[in-house]
Order: C-alpha cells, then structure tokens, then sequence
C-alpha cells in the first residue's frame, strides 16, 4: 500500500521542496544584510523537510532523513557555533569578531555573523526537524517504532 | 582572566553537544565516551570555579563590547563573591554527581543524551550565577530548567512523564512570571543591566510598578525555588529523576535559579534600603517561615524515601530563606549591621550545607534503591549489615541535616537562629529551633526504617553499590563534615565575600556597571559597614 499523501500532492511536494529548502539556505546566508538570520533560514530549511515528510509518509522520508543525521546536524551546528565564540579568543575576547568586516552590505561583509548564521540555522533546522520525527515515530507505549 | 568567564558556560555547552557524537561503534563504547567527556568537563569546571574563588570581584563584557552610561549596550558577565559561592557549589556537586553517574546510570538507554542534558544543566546554571543583566539570567535559567525538565522525565515511566509534565506547566509559568518583572523594569528603568537597573531605579522611587516587578520576581523565582505556595511540582519531580539529577536538583538547580536569583534581585537590584525594603524582607521572611514549617512537617508523613527528602528540601530551603529574610530586615530597618551580616552569613552558610547534605542523602537514597530495588521505607532496613558503606554516609547526611552538634547543618542552623533572634523575632528564633526538632525527628524515622532495625524479607540480598558511587557518597560526607569543623578555616574564602556582596546592596551598581555610569545610587545611599560573626 502506498503511504503518504496523493500523487498530486506528492508532484507538486517532489516539485518545491528544494526551493523551500534553497529559500531557507538564503534567509540564513543572507541575514546579516537583510531581514531574516539563522534561525528563521533554519525554520524554513525543516519547514521544507517536515513538507516532504508530511506528502511521502513517515516510513520513506526516514530512509532518506534519518534520526542520528538530525542528531549530527543538531549537535554539529551548536558545537560550531561555540567553536566561532571561541576562536574569539585567539583574537584577545570571547565572541570578539576577528574576521575581516569587508564593505557594508554585500554577502562577505560582518565577519564571522554569517558564519554563526550558517551554524545556527543547521541547528534550528535539524532540532526542529528532529522533534517532528520524534513525534511522528515515536509511539506511546513502545520505545520506538521499526528502526533503532 | 577575567575573560575566561564565558568558559564556564562555552565549556559544558561544547561537552554537551559532544556527549552524542563522539565514539564510534557500539552503544556501550559511544556512552563510555561520553562519560569520560562529561567526567572531564565536570573536573575542568571544578578546577575553574576553585581558581576563581577569592579573587577581586570582576566584570567581564563579551565579545569586548563595553557599554557607557549614556549608551549601554554589551552584554556582561560579573563574578563577586556571591557568584564564586554558588559557582564552587555547582560545580563541585555537579562532578560528584557525575562521579556518582558512572555506575548508577549504566541500567537507562540513551546515556549519552543523559550527559549531554546534564552538561547543557550545568552550563545553564553556570550561566545563571554568572549572567550580569537581566535577561540572560532568564535565557539560562531556561536553559537549565528545559534540561533538567527532560532530565527529571528520563526514566520514561508513566510516573516520570506525569512529574515532569506537571514540573514543565509549573515552571513554565513561573518563567513567564519573571519575564513579566523583566518587562516591567525595562519598562521603568529603559535597561535590562542589572546594575544600571539598580541605578535607575533609585530615581524611580517606590512605586506599585516597582513593587508588581518585585512580586513577579519573588512569585516567578519563588516557584523554582519551592518556596511555600509555590512547592506543588517539587514532591513529584525531584523523586522522578535518576539519583544523581535528584540530588543535582535539590542541591544546586533549586539554589542556582531560585534562592540565588532573589537574593540578587533584592538586594542588589530593588536595593534594601529603598522604601520597598521592608515589604520585600517581610514576604522573604514570611514565605521562608511557611516553607519551613509546611515542608517538614508534609516531610514527616511519608514512606517513600526520596519522596521524604523532597519535602524535606522544602523546609530547608525555608531556612535560608529566613536567615537571608531577617538579614534584609535588618538592613530595611536600619538594624545594626553585623546582626545583618550573621543571619545573611548564616543563610548562605546553609545554603552551601544543604546542598552538602540533601545531595549526599539523594545520592544515599539512590544507592539504596540501586542495591535493594525499592524505595519503601515500609519495605527497607538493616542496611548498616549488607550496605555499610551507603549506610554510615546517610547516618552522617541524616545528622547533618538534624542538626547534630559537629555536623555542618548544625552550625549553620545555630548562626541562623542567633541572628534570628538577635534581630528581636524571638517567635521565630524559637520555630526556627521546633523546626530543626520535627527534622531530627524525620530523620530519625529514615535512620530506624532504613538503616538499623531488622531487615525485611527482601526479594535479593541487597549489596554494596559500585566503587563509584562509594567514592561520590563518601566525597560528600567528607565535606559535610570538614564544611562544619573547619568554619573558621573556609569562612573568610568561601562565605564572607558572598555575605559582602549581599550586604554591601546597591554597591553592586557601582562596582560592575558600565564605565562612566552616573552612579546616582552612591550618593543616595549610606555604605553599609562589613558585618559578620
């Protein structure tokens, strides 16, 4: 039996979804020059992926996402964030911008901002992501479902 | 050094995010990894807070962002001596915590997430003591709270699951509370700097605005501290959680986002010698007193032991609140200050001792049930034959927390009620001492029922817990009885500068806002003489 939803939905989900996910990269990359930042980038990058989950049904999509890579992404994002405040120090400060700050408004400008961008927006995107897995695959009264 | 602060919340943040990903291959390797991550961070911060302790009182601004008095901007982090105090605490119990967990933990699934949850505890307590403005103290008191609401679920039985969800409703509104009074204040003041908010507030005089803050604030951080009305989730969530969180919870969560938030907040932000300050000590004084009294007495009438020991926690929490409440009393009076600076000294005294000793008996309470499969106390004794070692240290942490003459709970409980009674509240000088006698008589009941008296027909024969929970139970008895022995030893170091930093009140201001700050408050206020016993 076919999961998930019907084949228009599915076409129309198979046809955006990049997109959707292409416009989160965006909004985080682009937030230190305009409206947006890590966290909403984030939001719409699992936006787009609870999208594809919702369409193809829980038993595909964790074949293609699965728990320990929303796992990976969620801690790896973190820990790169407080990697970037770290290297403050070789600079002289915790969370001192050291890099180049580059002209105003164009995307390499700010110096490390995007870069804690980029990591926040691994992190808001795999954490909430994560937990819409969690709460499609996990059941009351039994530890998990299938895999795992 | 001073801008190694931040370290003390970078460090156990990083090792959480870590404990999930490193190792590879089995389970069993991955959470071995993780414990020895976590045991490491846990020894990293204990060195750090040891290294800070005793140094001259410091601010540092992140990111070397320092704001002006006309332009605050910058976030800052301050360590004096109240922060050292509850940093040394936090710490230490925290890698005796996790000391404890590398043997007690081994029976749960997912042991890495329980490392990773415990670090990101950690740093959001960390977080808590250190933060210098207002809304970080929020941010990382929900960082510790979210983690310890997770924590307290772990186990993922019906009962956990019940408790934490009760815990989670709780807490959440008493967050909103505080970010009500957050609200409020920056609505008064235009700052969220609390000492710039100290300063403004002078000007600001005392009016309901200020007092609905105050109120949020006692009502919000009163809540996380289980301060009378407010203790409902206390009895469910802290026996919920595996042994080592229970005792994290209940020595250092409880202090850390609860008692310590107040204090700060009343003395050194609305300030005790403002108009306010008398009405402030009086709920402190009043919420302490009620605490004391209901949570002994609901302590009395209960089998299970660790149940027990979370109202118990209750009542003594109540006794800090009390010897802090009649310090700010005094102060509000314009009492005279040495009878402040003892019953502030002898509330921080207890507040360190508690977490000694109530740690120690969760941690005991944890090796029982670890050894002997229940927590009954209908269904435990004779301990002190098959678990010598479990048993002498709850012997120790129960006549601490009695009040037993060379213990620590003794001494600090003697400091608060001559403060007490010093200050003219003889009433309460003289509850505060039926107090201690109802918790003697508690803790005679957990040491007949559990340690001596006849043993049950127990299920298995009960045996010794691991080496290392041996080694963490015995670290703790040694420090609740050298705490007590060697007062006047660790006094000057440990103790005294967080009483300075309490009473000094709105020297805080001065002492950690931003460079060229007006400093209006130390003209307004008289400067308060150094006190103590």
């Amino acid at each position: 039996m076919p999961s998930g939803m019907s084949l228009i939905v599915k076409t129309v989900t198979r046809l955006v979804a990049s997109f959707i996910v292409l416009f989160g990269v965006y909004v985080a990359l682009y937030g230190h020059v305009s409206p947006g930042g890590g966290f909403a980038g984030g939001a719409i990058v699992a936006g787009g992926l609870i999208l594809v989950m919702l369409a193809f049904g829980r038993r595909q999509t964790r074949n293609m996402f699965t728990h320990g890579m929303a796992l990976g992404w969620d801690c790896g994002g973190a820990l790169a964030f407080v990697a970037i405040a770290l290297l403050g120090y070789l600079a002289g400060d915790f969370f001192l911008n050291f890099a180049g700050h580059g002209d105003p408004y164009r995307l390499a400008s700010a110096g490390t901002i995007p870069l804690s961008n980029a990591a926040i927006a691994a992190k808001v995107g795999a954490g909430l992501f994560g937990v819409f897995l969690a709460l499609a695959v996990f059941r009351p009264g039994q530890r998990q479902e299938g895999e795992q | 050094m001073t801008n190694l602060l931040p370290l003390f919340v970078a460090i156990p943040l990083a090792g959480g995010f870590l404990a999930p990903l490193i190792g590879y291959g089995s389970d069993e390797r991955r959470a071995g990894a993780a414990r020895m991550l976590a045991l490491l961070v846990g020894a990293l911060l204990l060195a750090g807070s040891i290294a800070f302790m005793g140094a001259a009182a410091r601010v540092c601004w992140i990111g070397d962002w320092i704001g002006t008095s006309s332009r605050p901007v910058g976030l800052s982090l301050v360590c004096d001596g109240l922060t050292e105090l509850l940093l040394i605490t936090v710490n230490s119990i925290a890698f005796i915590a996790l000391i404890y967990s590398w043997s007690y933990i081994e029976r749960f699934t997912g042991r890495s997430l329980y490392y990773c949850l415990f670090l990101i505890m950690l740093a959001g307590l960390n977080g808590v003591v250190l933060a210098g403005d207002l809304f970080n103290i929020f941010v990382f008191m929900e960082v510790a709270v979210i983690a310890s609401y997770a924590l307290v679920a772990f186990g993922v039985e019906r009962p956990e699951l019940e408790a934490s969800f009760k815990y989670i409703v709780l807490g959440s509104v008493s967050s909103l509370f505080v970010l009500l009074g957050i609200a409020v204040l920056y609505n008064l003041t235009g700052q969220l700097n609390m000492a710039l908010i100290a300063d403004r507030l002078v000007a600001v005089g005392a009016t309901p605005a200020v007092w609905l803050a105050a109120g949020c604030f006692i009502m919000g951080f009163g809540l996380k501290a289980a301060m009378v009305p407010f203790h409902a989730w206390l009895p469910d969530a802290h026996p919920s959680a595996p042994a080592p969180i229970s005792a994290m919870l209940s020595g250092v969560v409880i202090k850390a986002v609860g008692v310590y938030a107040v204090c700060r907040l009343m003395f050194n932000v609305f300030g005790m010698t403002t108009p306010g300050g008398a009405m402030y000590a009086n709920v402190l004084i009043t919420l302490g007193v009620l605490s004391m009294i209901i949570g002994v007495l609901l302590a009395l009438g209960q089998w299970d032991f660790k149940r027990l020991l979370a109202y118990s926690s209750i009542s003594q929490v109540g006794y800090v609140f009390l010897g802090v409440g009649v310090g700010a009393a005094v102060l509000a009076g314009g009492g005279p200050a040495p009878v402040a600076g003892l019953a502030i000294f002898g509330g921080l005294f207890h507040l360190v001792n508690h977490a000694a000793f109530k740690s120690l008996l969760f941690l005991c309470s944890g090796a029982t049930e670890y050894g002997t499969g229940t927590r009954d106390m209908h269904n435990l004794g004779g301990l002190k034959h098959t678990m010598p070692v479990t048993a002498g240290c709850c012997r120790v942490a129960a006549l601490s927390i009695a009040g037993v003459p060379p213990f620590n709970g003794f001494w600090s409980k003697l400091i608060i009620i001559i403060a007490v009674a010093q200050a003219g509240y003889w009433s309460l000088a003289a509850l505060a001492a039926l107090v201690s006698f109802l918790t003697l008589t508690t803790f005679l009941k957990v040491q007949r029922h559990v340690i001596d008296g006849d043993p049950p027909a127990y299920e298995r024969q009960p045996r010794e817990a691991p080496g290392a929970m041996q080694l963490a139970m015995v670290c703790l008895t040694v420090a609740c009885v050298l705490l007590g022995i060697l007062l006047p030893l660790h006094q000057g170091w440990l103790i005294k500068p967080a009483q300075r930093a309490l009473v000094s009140g709105p020297g805080y201001a001065t002492a950690f806002g931003p460079p060229g700050m007006t400093a209006q408050i130390a003209q307004a206020t008289p400067r308060v003489e150094e006190a103590g016993p």
